[in-house]
């Protein structure tokens, strides 16, 4: 269907002809991701390609300086002219060595422990000579271990590896390792540049030329060096410990120090998805809920949001000022405050159930029952939300360009033409990266749910959790309550990868439909 | 003649009883807003304890004193050093940990956001996305690699922990400063160029001054972070109440076993810790909505 087609469609066919091209759009942006993901891992390939290729050219074409430098690096530099360049590769090197040698070498060979036991009780039944491989840190030989139930008797807890440390300092290594890896590229690219520089009989630059070009020309290195070490220590390091985490038995009977984890490959996952019944049947409720949840949780906020941005911005209201302040300012108190209070508030005994008592209505368990409180946190997160997307869509309403509504009106537009053609397609086309951070969002509310409800009601079936529990909180309280710290792992895993292909499809789907978006 | 003109009167009072809707409905929402809110200065004045209704029947101040002298039931005050809810400590916490994480997350955002916005090199996409595939991972989700790592360091339960949890993520939240820096006319960095500055010169000397809203702006919000968080600091600081923030604090008033003792001082030190952040948050409500619609409103 052209334009011209499309124009000549009734106000409801329109419609229904983009509710359709809405969802005849998904399959369209399923396919787009996966080409995405495609796309990505081909540029992956072509990258490394590339980067080989170049490696065995470069030392194919290097004189005898740029190919020392492939085994001792500065080398190429050194021989170019280039000495303090070459000192500092040298030092890289020799510094990596060391590392490698005290520290690295160590963890490494540490990560995949074997335990050898002469006789072992793992569920009741006795086993001999039992070694059990794969475990993170190495164990004196026969040490009183009982692998499933932890340790029975610890006499010396030196002897004895902490599986955390193993596991971070292992991955510390990987991470220096692949840094390193960087600089020693760098290194044969240098040189075989500045051998380039050499045969046009020109001279390489100075090591103070070239340290000053950290000011200029590579300037972007001195501004990210800082915060890209601070995410590769403190963000990077953590969420690869995590995922390796869920790859291991590391609960609550196998705390370190004291006991240890090993490698159980994809049980985990297993637990979460079938073999468990507990879990995964937990697993799949909260699953359930918590799209239900950031489904209403982002649409209720945004549509009323937008309602009253608009009330409050039609030109005949006064004292707009301060309607928008009374609402910002109940966005503005810390949310931990005002859900506590409107937890107190809705509590069995609370003021309004006893407010309501004096009428002689019955106590209603806005908390405590299961429909009711799933209810309750989504209207309390209106009260919580709808201020926020009034704030935003009324900044929006207020940058509409003012013509726009001025030709409308001159054309014979009614104010419900001017709405539907105007300011609704003008809000929702700016709003539609808000739509997709609020619902990625809402998935992630952990606020709403925990300080309100703390995820209850929880009956019995549920593992470690309760019938409002999102994902998140339920990583929480598995972190922190019940110390199942594998379990949270493959959580944060699955909420990772339920937001990153949500935002991915979303944002293929408004790529798609920008080219049909019409200002007219 | 007079036909159109009573259809004018006609559209014009169907216009005013639209308003009127209008008002009542925007009325009704206010009430049901603010309420809560009424309800908890209310609250922090009631000298009812945690029978307090609806509406508080005698009034004190008694909720305020006792955040910073507590006393026990019968009136005789509690030392400081033994006090249960030392609730200035965990503000003095709460303020150290914001200076500090505000300071030095301010100049990571600001240094990330210019390098993004004005300079360009050859990773700069593989970056950005890079940015954007680890802001999808829970927050939280790697707090236990996060303490096991503070823990080698040898902050384990110390308020540095705090301060470097919530400025090394820090780098992840440029949006809104390279908005900012986007709307900088690039003709100012080509003209300086032209007189041979060195871009680490222009930073300086012509992008900072020019930066001074958005700076406080970003010292502004990264300030304000530590005073709501209670998932890291819960974490973090375990029973350690001394080095407990402000959120955490009030959050353990509430549980079970001291809700009926401290529910109307809990009211108190929530006022208290509630003013300075809504006062902060409405003058910076600007550039908020910069920040989420990605710099679609310019502030």
């Amino acid at each position: 269907m052209d334009f011209l087609d499309y124009a000549q469609l009734t106000t409801g066919q329109k419609i229904s002809y983009k509710i359709k091209s809405f969802f005849t759009g998904i399959p369209g942006a399923i396919v787009g991701l996966f080409k995405a993901i495609g796309k990505f891992f081909k540029g992956v390939f072509s990258w490394i390609g590339n980067g080989l290729k170049g490696y065995g050219s470069r030392f194919a074409k290097g004189d005898i300086g740029t190919k020392l430098s492939y085994i001792i690096m500065g080398a190429g530099s050194a021989m170019h002219g280039q000495i303090g360049k070459g000192l500092c590769f040298l030092a890289a090197q020799i510094a990596y060595i060391m590392f490698m040698m005290n520290f690295g070498s160590v963890y490494i060979s540490k990560i995949w422990g074997t335990v050898h036991f002469d006789e072992v009780s793992i569920e009741k039944v006795t086993y001999q000579n039992v070694d059990i491989t794969g475990v993170v840190g190495n164990v004196p030989p026969n040490y009183d271990v009982d692998p499933i139930f932890g340790a029975k008797t610890i006499t010396n807890l030196d002897s004895l590896d902490d599986s955390n440390k193993v596991l971070l300092f292992f991955v510390m290594t990987v991470l220096v390792s692949i840094a390193f890896f960087a600089v020693y590229i760098t290194n044969t690219k240098s040189a075989f540049k500045s051998q380039g520089i050499r045969a046009e009989g020109k001279k390489p630059m100075s090591f103070i030329e070239e340290m000053s070009m950290f000011l200029d020309e590579r300037f972007h290195v001195t501004m990210l060096i800082i915060p890209v070490t601070g995410l590769l220590i403190f963000t990077v390091l953590p969420i690869i410990f995590t995922i390796f985490m869920a790859f291991t038995n590391y609960d609550k009977e196998h705390q370190p120090p004291g006991n240890m984890y090993w490698w159980v490959g994809f049980k985990n996952f297993a637990d979460v998805f079938y073999s468990n019944p507990d879990k995964s049947s937990t697993f799949g409720k909260i699953l359930v809920w918590t799209l239900v949840w950031a489904v209403f949780a982002t649409f209720t906020n945004y549509i009323f949001g937008i309602i009253l941005a608009l009330m409050i911005n039609k030109k005949e209201i006064k004292f707009k000022a301060f309607w928008r302040t009374m609402f910002v300012v109940t966005a503005a108190v810390p949310q931990f405050v005002t859900l506590l209070i409107m937890k107190l508030l809705l509590a069995d005994g609370g003021p309004i159930n006893e407010t309501l008592g004096a009428l002689g209505v019955p106590t209603i368990p806005f908390l405590s029952n299961c429909d009711m409180a799933r209810i309750t946190v989504i209207v309390v997160n209106m009260w919580v939300g709808i201020p926020y997307t009034m704030l935003i869509s009324s900044g929006l309403l207020m940058n509409i360009p003012e013509d726009l509504y001025e030709s409308a009106r001159i054309d014979g537009a009614n104010a419900f033409q001017q709405f539907t053609k105007i300011t609704f397609p003008y809000i929702f086309f700016v709003t539609t990266p808000y739509l997709i951070t609020s619902f990625v969002g809402n998935i992630n509310n952990f606020n709403v749910i925990y300080f309100l409800t703390g995820g209850g009601p929880s009956p019995a079936e549920y593992y470690k959790a309760g019938q409002t529990d999102l994902l998140v909180t339920w990583l929480y309280k598995l972190t922190t309550q019940s110390s199942d710290f594998n379990l949270a792992a493959v959580i944060g895993i699955i909420v990772f990868i339920i937001c990153a292909t949500g935002s991915l499809i979303t944002f293929n789907m408004s790529k798609a439909s920008k080219n049909e978006e019409e200002f007219s | 003649m007079t036909n159109t003109s009573s259809m004018q009167s006609g559209y014009a009072a169907k216009k005013r009883a639209a308003n009127i809707v209008i008002y009542v409905i925007l009325t009704i929402m206010v009430i049901i807003w603010i309420s809560p809110i009424v309800w908890l200065v209310l609250a922090s004045f009631s000298g009812d304890g945690v029978s307090t209704g609806m509406f508080p029947k005698t009034f004190t101040f008694d909720n305020y004193i006792r955040l910073a002298q507590d006393h026990e039931r019968d009136g005789t005050p509690i030392p400081v050093e033994d006090m249960k809810f030392p609730y200035f400590k965990w503000v003095f916490n709460t303020f150290i940990v914001a200076v500090l994480s505000s300071v030095i997350s301010t100049l990571i955002i600001l240094m990330v956001s210019y390098a993004f916005s004005r300079l360009r090199f050859k990773s700069r996409k593989t970056f950005l996305n890079l940015g954007l595939i680890l802001g999808m991972f829970p927050g939280f989700m790697s707090m236990a690699a996060t303490y096991n790592i503070m823990d080698i360091f040898g902050l384990k339960q110390n308020l540095f922990a705090l301060v470097i949890v919530y400025s090394a993520g820090a780098g992840l939240g440029y949006q809104v400063a390279k908005g900012f820096f986007d709307t900088i006319p690039r003709s100012l960095d080509e003209a300086a160029k032209i007189d041979g500055a060195t871009r680490n010169q222009i930073f300086w000397i012509i992008i900072l001054p020019l930066s001074k809203p958005i700076i406080v702006y970003t010292a502004l919000t990264t300030f304000m972070g530590p005073w709501a968080d209670y998932i890291f600091v819960s974490y973090f600081m375990k029973d350690n109440s001394d080095s407990y923030t402000i959120a955490l604090g009030l959050y353990r008033m509430l549980e079970q076993e001291s809700r009926n003792e401290y529910f109307t001082v809990f009211c108190a030190g929530a006022v208290l810790i509630a003013i300075p952040i809504t006062i902060l948050f409405v003058i910076m409500q600007r550039f908020y909505v910069a920040g989420v619609t990605g710099g679609a409103v310019k502030g």
